[in-house]
């Protein structure tokens, strides 16, 4: 069994209006100083693959052609 | 003129779509199944409005993955003409049909309203029934129809006159880059747009400005 974590994030450059909201939400909660909020999403996948190699290479797949939309999102992957 | 609608679980507003169709071309269109692999010889294929997959992990991205959106790609690569309205258009984006985008309305509202929209270009299939620059009613109802494209995409659509319908000034619901509220294929026989021209069909409606696109299509005079 192979763990891993896929984090899919926006693009630089790609406006996150949720990201923004929870910024000026934090702001309203008396939290000073915080630069930029970015939202973004994270997939917890269990593989019975046990060879890391092949597991990233499954993961790098499953995240073009589906846990990604690669036209707005960057994603990246954590074995173990 | 043959047409076909493709059902998906969670799309709502195939009923409309099919009354439209049915209304315009005299003909009712077959109706598919996401799980078919194959789809008839038809003119014409639609994927309407809805929240397919409750929009899980992002609008139209798990539809865009099922069996019969390959036989979409194969259609419109033959040629066929495709048309996506609202998370349609969301599912041929996401099937990589379409340049670009959608994403969350910059709002972060759901907008369901009418707004004005402009016939970006008038010279294509989708569009030849009205002029070009004609500003139509239509109305919009959704939560993520704000359409991005990276700078070289944008550049690209807009030069090859991809860009087939805009929020009239002053009245983009959502955020979208350049108004954009409908785009087309390169080869321009597949269209994406969030507004709802099967809503604005008949004096029932309040109007029928929407009329127009279909009557494009199926070749029917205005």
């Amino acid at each position: 069994m192979t763990k891993a974590r896929v984090i899919v994030t926006l693009k630089n450059g790609v406006l996150d209006p949720q990201g923004k909201a929870i910024e000026s939400a934090l702001g309203g909660l008396g939290f000073a100083g915080i630069g930029s909020v970015r939202q973004g999403k994270v997939f917890d996948i269990v593989l019975e693959e046990t060879d890391p190699a092949r597991a990233e290479a499954a993961l790098k797949k499953m995240c073009e052609q589906l846990l990604a939309n690669t036209v707005i999102e960057d994603y990246s992957i954590t074995i173990g | 003129m043959k047409s076909a609608v493709i059902q998906l679980p969670g799309l709502n507003r195939d009923r409309d779509m099919i009354a439209a169709l049915t209304k315009i071309s005299g003909k009712a269109p077959v109706t598919v199944w996401q799980t078919e692999t194959e789809l008839p010889d038809v003119d014409l294929i639609v994927i309407p409005g809805g929240f397919s997959y409750g929009d899980y992990l992002r609008c139209g991205a798990i539809a865009a993955r099922m069996p019969v959106m390959r036989a979409v790609a194969d259609k419109a690569a033959k040629g066929v003409t495709v048309i996506g309205v609202c998370n349609g258009f969301q599912i041929l984006l996401e099937a990589g049909l379409l340049p670009g985008a959608l994403m969350r309305n910059a709002s972060l509202k759901f907008v369901c309203r009418e707004v004005k929209l402009e016939v970006a270009n008038a010279n294509t299939a989708f569009t030849r029934a009205y002029a070009q620059g004609q500003i139509i009613r239509c109305p919009v109802a959704h939560h993520d129809g704000n359409y991005f494209a990276d700078a070289e995409t944008l550049k690209r659509i807009e030069g090859n006159g991809q860009v087939v319908f805009r929020y009239a000034e002053g009245t983009n619901p959502n955020g979208s880059i350049n108004d954009i509220a409908g785009v087309m294929n390169e080869a321009g026989n597949v269209l994406g747009m969030m507004p709802h021209p099967e809503n604005l069909i008949e004096s029932a409606h309040g109007g029928t400005d929407g009329r127009g696109l279909f009557e494009s299509v199926l070749g029917i005079a205005a």
